[in-house]
């Protein structure tokens, strides 16, 4: 047993967290005592100390430290054995792993659970709002349902997600045996259940969950019961896990690409996470800062936004959005990526315009920037802020549309594969249309100030986080599930949930553009009876939109214990990940393979991207081995 | 790998189809984007510009998404790989100069042309009247789940719990909040904009003559538990109508509670208009907004319905249930949500007054 709380691992890590709630106990009641505080002991405050110690206590625990802190502390680091690498069992998935293909799969496994709790709110959300007046939960559950839904959706799947696949994809497309960083990575990694985890508990929180959204607006969230402190700390975390692996990827992007793989030979799914990097290395610390100042003004009476003592609660938006509308870009980009990949694959045909196509990811990097105050039309800001907003605002649609009429350009004269990655591919080519041009809509101000808050928006959104980035998502499970788990999937399967989601997702979806205009506001429990037949309809498909996802998970979870073998290229595709097995051995390439070529030449007789006659990769000798081979 | 490119063109019928289909589309979708009853009924004169600025909209962006299912579509029917086609590969175009700087130029002006529209738009709807022409001020305030509106007609200072306001003339709204942020909205007049507490909001509009009715106020901004309720009604009357209402007003200052500046301390406390509306002078949240009564005629569901839950009480519970609601908490429902400052923000004649009133009415 000794040996076991001593060693990395779950009972340590279980250890460490019953220290973890004694340390908060502690340094709560000691404090009060100092202080001369009357109870000695605060709920709210050990809570508090809590949820901000404890995932630290856990992530020590299950050794995801260790190495940094003998090292730190000049004792002996265990020899680099490789032992951290690759995942023999299903126990290699549930604990620090090392190797970025692993993680890759923790990633997505872990964010396509959260899909699903988000997905099953949001279940809960459509029944209650399926007729007027009260179904089944009260307006404070009503209110945690949308904003844990919200968080959920945007912290736990669709960021981490794409951080997933690309941990998976990147490196091997670039040719190299990992991140640069494999450390990093693994706590990158762990920092997300610890946060997805957070959030789900608040709705144990007496009080009930965070209900003040997903954008959690002061003063609203400085006065809400203690659930809202799951997310405004919560958030840390998942931030964090973020940032870290932006850093990886750029560093990775930047040092450890093959010999010959310029940038301008870059697959675009590398282009759209380097750009995606930039995004949220500047971007992300912007939301731990506003969450921050809620948190102070929370435990400590700060007053930033309390107006009454000349705080100022239009700043929260400010520091929020300037996070918060890059981050729609740092949801979106990758996506970007990924369709570009499937496209040259499933139409044979280079992808048209890539140099354009890579300046205009840097340009919706730059813009997307400039435009954070369109969230605000309506907040009573200075008035002048509008307009350059709105200019701004509406000229992202250049480069985006850019990237449309390439894609377009790239299908034109191909030998269309209309398979599943293929079919969300285009899908999304569609849905993503629409929602922006509803975002060019919502850029005008005269129309955002009658729409903000109500429907439209609502609309809006899910045409562009779920047309666009879940479609692209979709496409790109599918597209390297055979890479990732060395079998095919189910194509009549795959097939069957695409139109099940396309239908179902406009059933829903689109009559929300017509009550929004019409004037129902979002985040209502309870609407004007004018609303009800369309709101039974939009209830009525989401509920199918849900199933339909069972499809998926089916036939995800049956191809992957049971599916066919999947060849090393099932798609013929050119780029480096294809030439190595399914799945790729641990590490990677067995020769550092040299780049000759750009990664789209079909059409091009004889093109090849990358050759594998370059240098012998020092295969892992166990302990003798050079520390860290991956890093150098 | 990849196979010998052979030349796949679309044929010249093709083409035609494509257009003649998108041509058809692309009337068909503007005809349905104009013909669907997107709004509320426009009754301000700022509602009309807005919805034309709609309809341009719809002209402007159809053709877009048109021209993109289009070419999807066809690229799907006409390129889409055909048995005996596994291995083949299309021919490797890389780019068209000419076509990347006609679809960056193209939409580029297409967004100048909106932006400028739209910023004409905005002038319009948020200009003041001309010289000349009166003006109202109507000073709302929102806080924890209701609006007020504070009135000065020639003078006379009086606040109302509804909207009041007569045909035709503009009225700028001076918009403030209490509590947590809100936002002022009535779907028929178009404009809304946030109550933020510690600065003051402004926008106008002016009701149309087909503006004389009853109109929804609701809360757009996500305000708290009964964020849902936050409804009110704006009366639009006839010039005379208006006016009638005023002299009311004026005439009886204490009518529709809250007003006066005396609080607590004047006079009798009308506790049923204290239940329905709260005290806003000192953000005491209306009762009725989140509770059920008969008798009040409120139908609030966030807490408990209180003809239920209060019958067969004694004075010492309610009084108890006011002033310390976490102390018992009816099944079903959850501690913390009811606020626990009506021992600050009522008078105690005002608790007390509440609670006779709900004894009466719930024994009944």
């Amino acid at each position: 047993m000794t040996v076991a709380l001593r060693a990395p691992g779950w009972w340590r890590a279980l250890a460490y967290v019953i220290v973890g709630i004694a340390f908060s106990y502690g340094v709560s009641i000691g404090a009060r005592a100092i202080l001369g505080y009357d109870p000695l002991l605060d709920g709210e405050a050990v809570l508090t100390i809590g949820l901000i110690a404890v995932p630290f206590f856990f992530l020590v625990g299950l050794g995801c430290f260790d190495y940094w802190f003998y090292w730190a502390a000049g004792r002996a680091t265990r020899p680099e054995d490789h032992s951290g690498h690759g995942a023999y069992s299903w126990k290699d998935y549930f604990r620090p792993n090392t190797d970025h293909k692993v993680i890759g799969v923790q990633y997505v496994v872990t964010s396509f659970f959260f899909l699903f709790v988000g997905g099953l709110l949001a279940m809960l959300m459509r029944a209650e709002l399926a007729a007027p007046g009260r179904q089944f939960v009260d307006a404070n559950t009503f209110n945690g349902l949308f904003s844990v839904h919200a968080s959920l959706l945007i912290f736990l799947f669709v960021i981490p997600v794409f951080a997933g696949l690309a941990n998976f994809v990147l490196p091997l497309m670039i040719g190299a045996p990992d991140m640069a960083f494999p450390r990093l990575n693994a706590l990158s990694y762990w920092l997300l259940p610890v946060a997805g985890l957070m959030m789900l508990l608040s709705f144990a929180a007496p009080g009930g969950s965070f209900a003040s959204g997903w954008t959690a607006y002061a003063p609203l969230s400085t006065s809400a019961p203690i659930g809202q402190e799951f997310f405004t700390i919560g958030v840390q975390f998942a931030g964090a896990s973020s940032i870290a692996t932006a850093l990886n990827f750029l560093v990775t992007i930047i040092t450890m690409r093959a010999p010959g793989m310029s940038f301008f030979r870059l697959p675009l799914l590398v282009w759209a996470n380097f750009s995606t990097s930039l995004l949220v290395v500047i971007a992300t610390p912007f939301i731990a800062a506003s969450q921050f100042f809620v948190l102070l003004d929370r435990a400590l009476g700060f007053d930033f936004f309390n107006a009454a003592r000349g705080g100022d609660v239009l700043m929260y938006q400010h520091v929020f959005w300037f996070y918060s509308h890059p981050a729609v870009y740092i949801m979106m980009l990758p996506g970007f990526g990924i369709i570009s990949e499937i496209l040259a694959v499933k139409a044979r045909k280079p992808i048209f315009g890539y140099r354009m196509m890579a300046f205009s990811l840097l340009a919706i990097v730059v813009l997307g920037f400039t435009v954070w105050a369109h969230h605000m039309f309506v907040s009573g800001m200075q008035p002048w802020i509008r307009i350059p907003m709105m200019i701004t605002t509406a000229i992202i649609a250049v480069p985006t549309g850019i990237k449309i009429f390439s894609w377009l350009a790239t299908l034109w004269r191909g030998v269309l594969h209309l398979d599943t990655p293929m079919l969300f591919a285009l899908g999304f080519l569609t849905m993503f249309t629409c929602g922006g041009i509803s975002g060019v809509m919502l850029a005008m101000i005269p129309l955002t100030i009658h729409v903000s808050d109500t429907y439209f928006i609502v609309a809006h959104i899910h045409y562009v986080l779920f047309g666009g980035s879940l479609f692209t998502i979709f496409a790109g499970v599918y597209y390297w599930f055979p890479k990732m788990t060395g079998r095919m999937y189910d194509e009549r399967l795959g097939r069957v949930h695409f139109w099940l989601t396309f239908v179902f997702f406009n059933l829903t979806f689109g009559p929300m553009h017509i009550i929004g205009v019409q004037g129902m506001p979002r985040r209502v429990y309870d609407y004007a009876d004018k609303f009800a037949a369309w709101n039974l309809f939009i209830s009525i498909s989401a509920f199918i939109l849900g199933l339909s996802t069972l499809v998926f998970l089916y036939n995800m979870i049956a191809s992957w214990r049971g599916g066919p073998r999947a060849v090393a290229n099932p798609w013929r595709a050119l780029t480096l990940e294809w030439q190595v097995s399914s799945p790729p051995p641990v590490f990677n390439f067995d020769a550092i393979p040299t780049v000759v070529g750009g990664p789209y030449e079909y059409g091009v007789p004889g093109a090849v991207h990358g050759v594998f006659k370059g240098a012998e990769v020092p295969a892992p000798a166990g302990a003798q081995a050079q520390a860290t081979t991956t890093a150098e | 790998m990849p196979q010998e490119s052979t030349p796949r063109r679309e044929s010249k019928r093709t083409v035609q189809q494509m257009v003649l289909v998108g041509v058809i589309a692309t009337a068909a979708g503007i005809a349905l984007g104009l013909s669907i009853h997107w709004f509320p009924p426009a009754n301000s004169t700022q509602a009309d510009k807005i919805d034309t600025l709609w309809d341009v909209l719809i002209i402007a962006t159809v053709p877009i998404f048109v021209l993109v299912t289009v070419i999807v579509l066809f690229a799907v029917i006409e390129f889409r790989m055909r048995p005996g086609e596994e291995n083949l590969d299309g021919p490797p175009i890389h780019g068209n100069t000419k076509l990347e700087v006609i679809w960056t130029a193209v939409p580029a002006i297409l967004i100048i042309g909106m932006v400028t529209y739209a910023y004409i738009v905005l002038h319009d709807i948020e200009k003041a009247p001309a010289a000349g022409n009166p003006e109202r001020q109507v000073a709302v305030t929102g806080q924890q789940f209701t609006w007020s509106f504070a009135y000065n007609e020639g003078g006379k200072k009086f606040t109302s719990a509804q909207l009041y306001l007569p045909v035709g003339e503009s009225v700028k709204f001076d918009v403030r909040s209490k509590d947590v942020i809100h936002d002022f909205w009535v779907p028929d007049f178009r404009m809304k904009i946030d109550a933020v507490p510690g600065i003051t909001t402004h926008y106008r509009i002016t009701p149309k003559t087909n503006a004389i009715g009853n109109h929804d106020i609701v809360c757009a901004e996500l305000c708290g538990l009964g964020h849902a309720y936050m409804r009110q009604t704006a009366h639009v009357l006839s010039k005379a109508g208006f006016q009638a209402w005023v002299t009311k007003m004026t005439r009886q200052p204490a009518a529709t509670g809250g007003g006066g500046g005396g609080g607590a301390q004047a006079g009798t406390t009308d506790a049923k208009a204290l239940f329905t509306q709260g005290n806003p002078d000192t953000s005491a949240t209306a009762c009725g907004s989140c509770h059920t009564l008969a008798d009040a005629g409120t139908t609030g569901t966030t807490g408990p319905d209180l003809d239920k839950v209060l019958k067969g009480k004694d004075a010492a519970f309610i009084k108890q249930s006011i002033l310390d609601p976490n102390k018992v908490i009816a099944p079903g429902y959850q501690a913390n949500i009811m606020p626990t400052n009506f021992g600050d923000t009522l008078s105690p004649q005002q608790v007390d007054a509440l609670v006779q009133y709900l004894s009466k009415v719930t024994n009944k």
